[in-house]
């Protein structure tokens, strides 16, 4: 499992710019479903035929990140935001882009106050001295992510982008178990998801499913002096009761919770009220398809280190596959 | 009270937190089932009133009220028992201090939003207004209790009985958008007395406080030819802008702009004139903010008309309507759908 | 040239959000007869469609017909109009402007109070529109009813004006250039299937755009716009957004779309090859139909063409003559070179027409 994370993880995907992540995940995949194939907006779609209820379980592929949008002459970068990045907290960090360049991001520092330093007020440096120096690596338009190793510590994982390369993994690992099911399993990594729940709108809209799952990340509220919220890291998979895209819909949140409760394994109930997921798009593609979410209990979410629980991302396997079997 | 007075006051007592609407879809059916061929719950509660018409090659006409509510959820249940809780749909953490509740757990469990004595407030803290994160749900037991009756996720509404007041005003919790669903019951009604040829689908729909869920479910399994939608507007204030506001009592506000179909919307004022309905304009720049905005954009677009009843205090537990503006609503709408010249 | 004098006459017409009908009759007029099969939508979209001839990817081209603009609210007792805005327009450009109000098209203005009588407050600080009236001359409240009614359109009377250096000033060239780019580049056959979709209310959040992309269920789409250009000398140049004169401006991302990089691919090398001048956008900010065709049905390929254009959203909005020209060019020049860009579809392609049989639950 840790190294479907950790391939997952270090692989290059920002918003619009998934494909590595989705040739490394078919790779994965190839043989074990029936049919893989990609939509216009590069979602991948792998599924596993049956005759039963179509199942879809969408986990995200795009990361957030960075794109350039002017190099000035003496070759530093400016840029916007791929995704919600607080800008406070990028700041002195590395980014990487497709090609493999390196950029430390830093702020014009004569600014008094930092509350006023916008990312606007900050530029990206790749050590090249001009323009024409700097546009032989990178060029307008082009993206980077964060750098940050993923390592395994005392049971939790630490890494980049870990939204939501954990729910990809987490739907990898479950599709690789191939359970046994007369259910038509719908395994989907989703595009733009960061920058607006788009790629599951399509995605949903070609399969119309009679029900969705979204796998994704959610916040904690067990750092110290943070915003109240009852979910914990290592207190299990949370089944998605709202966040700011939806309320799930009660018949999906109940089927997982007796599934959880079936098979014993341990959960927790999520109300978020920061963020949104896929499910949202999908609840109102069409006419409508019924969806909720498991989320893995993440600190940190969009910084370049963020930690779940392995033990919850196991548990989160098992109430898939336990889903997927009795629903 | 008059009958449409006394239904919305029914209406009123009901508790369909958005987004949990089932515990009053079969209630909303009932009241639809006297006067439909068929009346259907769809798979996100959404409540369908199929009304067939005469014509033998009937055009189609949906009209949408929600009747889902705002109201809270509960995030946390502390081991002292009190609950944590965050709103479900546009709450003002501000009006809702000193509030009686129900939640709706195991059993529907009563409770009060605690507030700080002044007293005790510090003076840095005066004149702030205050955190939703910094309240809470007595509901008088204690934590091991309150976990075995409470859930995660448990939907909290308002108590607010309907309380009628002077000129045929009604005031209480989630007149936003009861008086809608109110005034579908007035059309059920009017067309039974009435020849139309269109069939006609009358939807109360779910989780509109949460960004016109429901309505983009609706609009795109009943393929419509006309959209008509029945929603509340501002009543007047005097310290509201005075052309975004109307004064209740005096008749529907029928809502021009680029969102509503410009030839309907003339033709039903004109048929508001000629019937003698009160109604007024209401002059909208942008999407409206209602289901109208999701009806028009709906598969390959449904000419949409808004209709509106004057809401007092909205988001409040005591929001208030007039009846008379109910009732016009109601007429206005039936009359157009009979009426209705075809394309 | 004909395409710049239709700009010129589409600009001086009226079509705030909502009210498309006296720009939609002129491009109809103009396009009829190049066009295959046309229709109004629901919505008040003109779509047209133009066969190919050959096969290949169906391709939608979008300009959005509306502009930004005013209605009337409220007629005071005094004769004046209580206005509010259709679409985003900043409180101070509203100040003493030419204005038509209705179908008639009554002449008024945009009264301010002088300077002289301003408290200090009122000097420094920003201008309020809810203090803002218009003035149609009117006696009293009953003079100004026989003229005006509450929600009334209010559009910005002004005029086309040549000047500068190839430079050309008119209100609603957002995005009236797109759509005199479209009535050319439809006068063209080109191999594959077109849908030239004239789109309404745009400016109030993108709403033409999904009803027209349901319709046509394209594969590819490109969208013409008139887009956002600050290149004063008092900004850097990062933030300049596009520059005037310098070519049309290609997005590749904003607040509503990442753009698809095969599509921009294509049409970079497109103008690389045809020398034709071109940039990119270099803010995020903003959002166009782009966004809302791209996730229609099983999702679309999309990419944006635009003419950078100073004071945008304004009755005094700027462009360059050449960036609207090479537009037209750039936009013909990649259709034509399309059926050549392989990797636009082929492998991986889902089967349209299977989903729309599949459309959900139905009643009807």
């Amino acid at each position: 499992m840790f190294d479907i994370i950790k391939t997952l993880a270090q692989t290059f995907g920002p918003s619009g710019n998934e494909k590595k992540v989705a040739d490394t995940i078919s790779g994965m995949l190839r043989g074990k479903v029936d049919e893989i194939r990609t939509d216009a907006m590069g979602n991948l779609i792998c599924v596993k035929k049956g005759s039963g209820k179509k199942i879809m379980l969408a986990a995200h592929m795009d990361e957030i990140g960075i794109i350039v949008s002017y190099i000035d002459e003496k070759g530093f970068l400016r840029f916007g935001n791929i995704g919600g990045l607080p800008p406070l907290i990028i700041l002195g960090q590395r980014v990487v882009f497709e090609n493999g360049t390196v950029g430390v991001i830093w702020y014009e520092e004569n600014i008094d106050n930092m509350k006023n330093v916008t990312l606007g007020k900050m530029f990206i440096d790749i050590g090249a001295g001009s323009r024409e120096e700097a546009e032989r690596l990178v060029k307008v338009g082009d993206m980077a992510v964060f750098v940050g190793d993923t390592v395994e510590q005392n049971g939790k994982i630490i890494s980049k982008s870990i939204d939501d390369r954990i729910g990809c993994a987490i739907l990898v690992e479950t599709a690789l178990r191939q359970p046994e099911t007369d259910n038509e399993v719908y395994y989907v990594f989703t595009t733009q998801e960061e920058v607006g729940l788009r790629g599951a709108k399509t995605a949903a809209f070609g399969i119309l499913p009679d029900l969705a799952l979204a796998i994704d990340v959610c916040d904690t509220g067990d750092i110290p002096n943070c915003n109240p919220m009852a979910v914990k890291l290592g207190g299990g998979p949370a089944i998605k009761i709202k966040d700011r895209s939806v309320i799930a819909h009660p018949l999906v949140k109940d089927l997982l919770v007796k599934a959880a409760k079936n098979k014993k394994i341990p959960y927790q109930l999520e109300i978020m009220k920061d963020g949104g997921t896929d499910a949202g798009s999908i609840h109102t593609t069409a006419g409508g398809i019924p969806s909720g979410g498991i989320s893995i209990p993440c600190r940190f979410i969009h910084d370049a280190a963020e930690m779940v629980d392995l033990n919850d991302v196991n548990n989160a396997v098992k109430l898939l596959t336990e889903f997927v079997k009795s629903c | 009270m008059n009958e449409c007075g006394e239904l919305l006051k029914k209406l009123g007592s009901l508790s369909a937190v958005t987004g949990r609407e089932n515990r009053a879809s079969e209630k909303i059916a009932e009241l639809f089932r006297p006067y439909c061929d068929e009346v259907k719950i769809d798979h996100f509660f959404n409540v369908i009133g199929i009304k067939k018409g005469q014509s033998e090659n009937p055009g189609s006409v949906l009209v949408t009220a929600h009747y889902d509510e705002i109201g809270l959820i509960v995030t946390e249940i502390e081991d002292s028992g009190f609950l944590r809780f965050s709103a479900a749909g546009g709450v003002d953490p501000k009006a809702i201090g000193a509030m009686e509740v129900i939640v709706h757990g195991k059993k529907d469990l009563f409770g009060v939003i605690g507030t700080k004595p002044p007293h005790l407030i510090p003076p840095e803290d005066v004149g702030k207004a205050v955190k939703m994160d910094d309240m809470r749900i007595d509901i008088g037991y204690d934590g091991k209790k309150a976990k075995e009756l409470v859930s995660i996720g448990d939907m909290v509404s308002f108590v607010s009985p309907p309380q009628e007041l002077l000129n045929n005003r009604i005031a209480g919790k989630s007149m936003d958008n009861r008086s809608g669903v109110a005034a579908l019951v007035e059309i059920l009604k009017e067309l039974n007395k009435l020849r139309h040829d269109d069939d006609v689908y009358v939807v109360a729909t779910v989780q509109e406080e949460l960004g016109l869920i429901g309505a983009f479910s609706v609009t795109y399994n009943i393929k419509a030819d006309l959209g008509i939608v029945i929603d509340v507007c501002h009543g007047d204030m005097p310290d509201a802008p005075s052309d975004e506001t109307f004064p209740l009592g005096k008749g529907v506000a029928v809502a021009v702009g680029p969102v509503l179909d410009r030839r309907h919307t003339k033709a039903i004022i004109k048929l508001a004139k000629e019937e003698k309905i009160p109604y007024q304009i209401d002059p909208e720049t942008g999407d409206t903010g209602t289901e109208a905005a999701v009806h028009e954009v709906a598969r390959e677009g449904i000419p949409v008309i808004l209709l509106s009843i004057p809401s007092k205090y909205m988001h409040t537990a005591v929001e208030m309507v007039c009846v008379d503006d109910v009732i016009a609503t109601g007429r206005l709408a039936a009359r157009y759908i009979a009426g209705r010249v075809k394309e | 040239m004909g395409a710049l004098d239709n700009l010129k006459k589409l600009s001086a017409l009226d079509g705030v959000s909502g009210d498309e009908k006296p720009v939609r009759d002129f491009i109809l007029s103009h396009v009829k007869d190049y066009v295959d099969e046309y229709w109004i939508d629901k919505t008040g979209n003109l779509i047209t469609y133009k066969k190919g001839t050959g096969n290949g990817p169906k391709v939608m081209l979008d300009a959005h017909m509306d502009e930004v603009g005013l209605m009337v609210t409220q007629i005071t007792s005094d004769g004046l109009l209580k206005f509010q805005v259709v679409g985003g327009i900043e409180d101070r450009v509203l100040v003493g402007k030419r204005v038509r109000i209705g179908e008639k098209g009554v002449p008024g203005v945009i009264g301010f109070k002088p300077i002289h009588l301003q408290d200090k407050n009122e000097r420094t600080g920003a201008v309020n529109k809810k203090k803002l009236t218009i003035d149609i001359g009117a006696k009293d409240k009953e003079q100004a009813e026989a003229k005006v009614e509450v929600g009334d359109i209010v559009a910005f009377a002004y005029d086309p004006v040549d000047f500068g250096d190839n430079k050309l000033m008119a209100k609603a060239l957002d995005d009236r250039v797109g759509c005199a780019a479209l009535i050319e580049i439809l006068k063209e056959r080109y191999e594959f299937d077109i849908y030239g979709c004239f789109t309404v209310q745009e400016e109030i959040g993108l709403k033409g755009a999904k009803t027209a992309s349901f319709q046509v269920m394209p594969d590819i789409a490109i969208i013409l716009e008139g887009t956002t250009c600050y290149d004063l000398p008092d900004t850097e140049e990062q933030g300049m957004s596009t520059r005037c004169g310098k070519g049309p401006a290609l997005t590749i991302m904003d607040r509503s779309v990442i753009v698809d990089r095969d599509l921009l691919n294509h049409i970079v090398d497109v103008a690389k090859r045809n020398k034709i001048p071109y940039q990119f956008k270099q803010t995020i900010s903003g959002g166009t139909n782009a966004g809302r065709i791209q996730v229609n049905g099983t999702g679309v390929k999309v990419a944006a063409i635009a003419v950078p254009c100073r004071y945008i959203h304004t009755p005094v909005s700027v462009m360059d003559k050449s960036d609207f020209e090479n537009m037209i060019r750039l936009a013909k020049e990649t259709l034509k070179a399309l059926p050549a860009a392989g990797n636009l579809w082929g492998t991986g392609k889902t089967d349209i027409n299977l989903y729309r049989e599949q459309g959900g639950v139905e009643y009807v």
